[in-house]
């Protein structure tokens, strides 16, 4: 069965609505990239998956005893909180202090157990996040602008990791980013989201999909398209829910 | 050996201590101090509807306490500013409380050991029920210790680890309640805030993890009781206000230290 199986999803925050009749499922060992817009409900769609956000409608089924590995988009620690790296590795179960360095070895930061959460760079950081999140050797893994505040050849470097640790542990990913032009390699699948799945499929179909460059502008290829895309452009919001999906 | 007043005392001062300590590492973390003090302010009203119904401190206060942890969550979740909240319900909780007191003219109320606590006056009944609460609190925060912290560092971590930062956020309020009901009689509503924040403040600089660091706040606060009350009982001056001035030397104390070791 699917790891994860959303159907019908509708997310609101009182009056707003922001995400409706949303369909997702998630398969093993497939990666699955969420793009959108600001305020498209990416991390609604997230935050309803793990609990955080109650649907309003709408299902949303895990397969039973499904082991999750998040990756917040910014997670601050107070500077009157002290916590070493591997403290922060425990949190979420007893583990081995080796099992925490094969931990933070798979996320490419080994050594740096022993530090304080608050003197690491912003790269390592993101690693230490990503080790937090596969020590409990989840199914699926999670990631909410994972590389937000990276350069780009580091965020390539993570993305690069991403793909290691599937390829390592088999484990599901669903990410959401707004870099398609660094993850379109790594991704299985994409999906593009505005409220509603506005289309869906290989990287290569939705980088040339009408509804992509309706939202992200018409570069070429689409690949390009988010550093091009121009903001004084209007485009209809009031399309129809479900296109064709292209793919 | 429980027949000294003194005695009687220090055991007081260190159970509310053991019990402040962890729970005041959280206030801190969280930047949850006005809600302790509220929380503590509240306490006053408690005290004067347990006077007029004659029933135990402890619960009237405990009873307030809880009430007002509720309303001050309830209204933040309703999207007022939370120190706007907090200021009108602090300061308006005490005023009612002290009207409240007034009106119980039958009865003589010194109303300073209410205030500023009456830790002398603590009788083996009171230690009983201080420990109790202080056992208690430190019970809820060592099951939930995990839980806590993930919530605390983050929300979504928390429920992509099957965990309710709601359920946790319970069980802080359900704490602070029970640690301002025991801390009346000793520091009193003015001062209990003081106890729950200065001493895991002072244990900042000298923690590297946050066990350590409610481990540290637990001795420096044992340590400012012991030492406040000896003070208190040299100099003759008032015993809890003796035991916030111990702490917040600390505090200086080891904000130094921590300098010192960065420079």
């Amino acid at each position: 069965m699917s790891l994860i199986a959303v159907q019908g999803l509708s997310v609101a925050y009182g009056a707003n609505t922001v995400l409706r009749g949303v369909d997702l499922k998630v398969e093993p060992g497939e990666i699955v990239t969420i793009v959108g817009p600001n305020g498209s409900g990416k991390t609604s769609l997230l935050r309803a998956i793990i609990g955080a956000a109650e649907p309003a409608q709408g299902e949303i089924a895990l397969k039973p005893g499904l082991r999750i590995g998040y990756v917040p988009q910014r997670l601050h620690i107070d500077r009157t909180l002290p916590i070493t790296v591997e403290r922060f590795m425990r949190l979420t179960g007893r583990v081995s202090r080796a099992t925490c360095r094969a931990a933070l070895e798979a996320a490419g930061v080994p050594d740096l157990l022993r530090r304080q959460m608050s003197q690491l760079s912003g790269g390592q950081f993101q690693r230490v996040l990503l080790a937090g999140a596969l020590i409990n050797r989840p199914e699926v893994l999670l990631l909410d602008e994972a590389t937000q505040g990276l350069d780009q050849p580091g965020s390539a470097a993570f993305y690069r990791q991403i793909e290691a640790v599937r390829r390592d542990t088999g484990c599901a990913v669903v990410m959401i980013s707004h870099e398609l032009h660094v993850v379109m390699s790594a991704s299985d699948r994409v999906i593009c989201l505005n409220g509603h799945v506005c289309c869906e499929g290989t990287p290569a179909v939705v980088a040339s999909a009408p509804e992509y460059r309706a939202l992200f502008g018409t570069g070429t290829g689409g690949a390009l398209a988010l550093y091009r895309h121009d903001h004084d452009h209007g485009h209809d919001h009031d399309h129809p829910q479900s296109h064709e999906a292209a793919g | 050996m429980l027949d000294d007043f003194m005695t009687r005392a220090m055991l007081a001062g260190v159970g509310v201590a053991f019990a402040a300590a962890p729970l005041g590492c959280f206030v801190v973390w969280r930047r949850m101090a006005y809600f302790g003090d509220a929380t503590a302010h509240a306490a006053i009203l408690g005290v004067a509807l347990s006077l007029a119904l004659e029933t135990s401190i402890f619960a009237g206060a405990l009873a307030i306490a809880l009430a007002m942890a509720f309303t001050v969550s309830f209204l933040g979740r309703r999207g007022y500013a939370m120190d706007t909240v907090l200021g009108v319900l602090a300061h308006s909780a005490l005023a009612f409380g002290l009207v409240a007191v007034s009106f119980l003219s039958g009865i003589r109320i010194d109303l300073m050991a209410y205030l500023f606590g009456d830790i002398l006056a603590v009788s083996r009944g009171d230690l009983v029920v201080i420990w109790g609460g202080a056992a208690l609190v430190v019970a809820l925060i060592f099951w939930r210790w995990s839980a806590l912290l993930t919530a605390t560092l983050n929300e979504e971590l928390a429920y992509a680890g099957g965990l309710d930062p709601r359920r946790e956020q319970l069980v802080l309020t359900l704490s602070l309640a029970i640690t301002v009901a025991v801390a009346i009689k000793v520091v009193g509503v003015l001062l209990i805030a003081a106890l729950l924040i200065i001493p895991a403040a002072a244990a900042r600089g000298l923690a590297r993890t946050p066990e350590a660091m409610a481990g540290i706040a637990a001795m420096l606060g044992a340590f400012s009781a012991v030492a406040g009350l000896q003070g208190a009982y040299l100099f003759d001056t008032p015993a809890g206000p003796s035991i916030v001035c111990v702490a917040a030397v600390l505090f200086a104390a080891s904000n130094l230290v921590g300098w010192q070791g960065r420079g």
